[in-house]
């Protein structure tokens, strides 16, 4: 469990961090999501010792971080902002350093390391030196160091930044695998991350908690939440078809995209429009290339929380 | 302790992965003998004893060890392997202790070098020399953790030496002598690492001198820490 406690950070006149409290129980994946700045890192920094907060706790597993730091940093794997590590070092002498500090020993070691190197695919990059390596094998040693002792507790900043599709894909069903039995929090700028891994999702701006909810909880607040979005096939229908969904009681706004004949219909709160937005569409004859519901969508509730 | 063990192999290995243990290995070398030869005349002395090269150690550790400990905290700010270190079940003090006892290696290599030590005064005087390079880390240590910039930490790791080398000379202790009383005067003058070396070069191991560069190191590795955990973060 992740436990903090009106953690705040103050740099001079500036709040970092401002009376942040959360939990987070096993089995919970947690996003953290913010603007830039908004102090996601400092944060995470606080949670992992690395940083000491001007007031407040976090405890890890229950071991405070402030006064049993070495059993809290036991219980915890951690991925630094930007995957940081020695350059010099070759791959397996670095996570060869990392199983040393972290007390890995005899069969045990051997089968960790083994299952991280294979996991994360750095077979082929094992002599190399860190400083030679691309951005994406940087971030998958910094992984690998980050779960090497099979840690309770992961806090990963940013753990696909500078990573393809393919890469991506690969480190958040690496994350899914993880996340039965563990407790995951990382922090993203990316929202379809947040969908693909996440079971929680914590939005942060300027230091202060303004969104805790399911990743379907922060759709739903949106103005698209159950919106009828279609294609049209002839785009000269578009106003056509317009101004009779406008009309539809249930309908607060429409929007139409000229580009691709697309045409949007939004819902008064907590109406259900689907069923007489395509009735409309089937009595007037008009030729639909697609047409959905749309759950919300996650990047405008963003912009609505944290502007 | 084992993480000591870890963190100075670790250090240790990266010294020699890089140029950096060899260079200063091999310009020691060459500077410390150059300097017994020519500025010390060895032969026109017309003593059988090490004096000229020992005497020259601090002049050569004053810049050369400055250059080597820069980077010692600097560079683990700068990269931001600050953050993966100190976030391992490690306490900083191991930290701190393991990456000074790894930079203190290449010097005992190097004053080891020449053969081994074969009597009594050249052992208290290499003895004296490593005690001097020791105090000469542990300052410059503190002064990587001050900074993340390597050139700053070099140049305040120079100042900051070449005052504990000459605080028995008039250079300091004029700075002090008009308006310090006396007795301060005294303090800052017998904190000079040459008035110490010198008497350990000459064979005397006097306990205080020892007191004085244990005092030392373990004050400035101390500072060190602390400075560390100010301002690792920044």
């Amino acid at each position: 469990m992740i436990k903090t406690d009106h953690l705040t950070k103050r740099y001079g006149a500036l709040t970092a961090v401002d009376d942040v409290s959360f939990q987070v129980s096993p089995g919970e994946v947690l996003g953290f999501l913010g603007p830039n700045g908004a102090g996601k890192t400092t944060t995470m920094r606080m949670i992992a010792g690395f940083i000491t907060p001007t007031s407040g706790s976090a405890s890890i597993c229950g071991h405070d971080i402030a006064t049993e730091p070495l059993a809290a940093k036991a219980a915890l794997g951690y991925l630094p902002e930007g995957a940081p590590s020695y350059g010099e070092m070759t791959v397996r002498q670095f996570l060869a350093f990392i199983a040393d500090l972290r007390a890995l020993e005899g069969a045990r070691r051997q089968e960790r390391l083994a299952h991280v190197i294979d996991h994360l695919h750095l077979k082929g990059v094992l002599d190399q030196t860190i400083e030679t390596l691309s951005k994406g094998f940087r971030r998958r040693v910094g992984l690998a160091q980050a779960i090497v002792h099979d840690p309770p507790v992961l806090i990963l900043d940013e753990p696909t930044d500078g990573l393809d599709p393919n890469q991506k894909h690969e480190v958040r069903a690496l994350i899914n695998a993880m996340a039965r039995d563990k407790i995951i929090v990382i922090s993203t700028h990316l929202l379809e991350e947040v969908d693909a891994v996440c079971t929680r999702a914590i939005i942060i701006s300027r230091g202060r908690i303004v969104a805790d909810d399911t990743p379907a909880g922060l759709a739903a607040r949106s103005r698209y939440h159950n919106a009828v979005s279609m294609q049209l096939e002839q785009p000269t229908q578009l106003a056509a078809i317009r101004a009779a969904i406008a009309a539809l009681p249930a309908v607060a706004q429409v929007e139409v995209s000229e580009r691709d004949a697309r045409l949007t219909a939004l819902p008064e709160a907590g109406a259900t429009i689907l069923p007489a937005v395509s009735e409309v569409a089937a009595r007037g004859g008009f030729k639909l290339k697609e047409l959905h519901l749309e759950s919300g969508r996650l990047d405008e509730v963003f912009r609505t929380i944290t502007a | 302790m084992r993480n000591v063990g870890i963190i100075l192999r670790r250090e240790l290995a990266s010294y020699f992965a890089t140029p950096l243990a060899y260079v200063f290995i091999l310009i020691f070398l060459v500077l410390a003998n150059a300097f017994t030869f020519y500025l010390g005349g060895f032969y026109e002395r017309g003593q059988a004893d090490l004096d000229p090269f020992f005497s020259f150690h601090p002049w050569l550790y004053l810049f050369l060890i400055p250059a080597l400990s820069m980077k010692l905290w600097a560079e683990e700010r700068k990269s931001g392997s600050i953050e993966l270190l100190m976030t391992q079940p490690v306490r900083l003090r191991e930290a701190v202790l393991g990456k000074f006892l790894a930079l203190t290696f290449p010097l005992w290599l190097t004053v080891n070098y020449l053969g081994r030590p074969d009597n009594g005064a050249i052992l208290a005087a290499y003895l004296g020399s490593l005690l001097l390079a020791g105090g000469f880390l542990a300052i410059g240590s503190c002064m990587s953790a001050l900074t993340r910039n390597q050139v700053v930490a070099f140049i305040l790791g120079v100042v900051a030496c070449f005052a504990f080398l000459l605080a028995g000379f008039p250079l300091v202790l004029d700075l002090f002598r008009s308006w310090a009383p006396q007795a301060f005067t005294d303090a800052i003058a017998s904190l000079s690492f040459l008035t110490h070396y010198e008497s350990i070069m000459k064979g005397v191991i006097d306990l205080r001198d020892l007191l004085y560069f244990a005092m030392l190191i373990a004050f400035f590795l101390l500072a060190t820490g602390i400075a560390l955990e100010l301002r690792k973060a920044d």
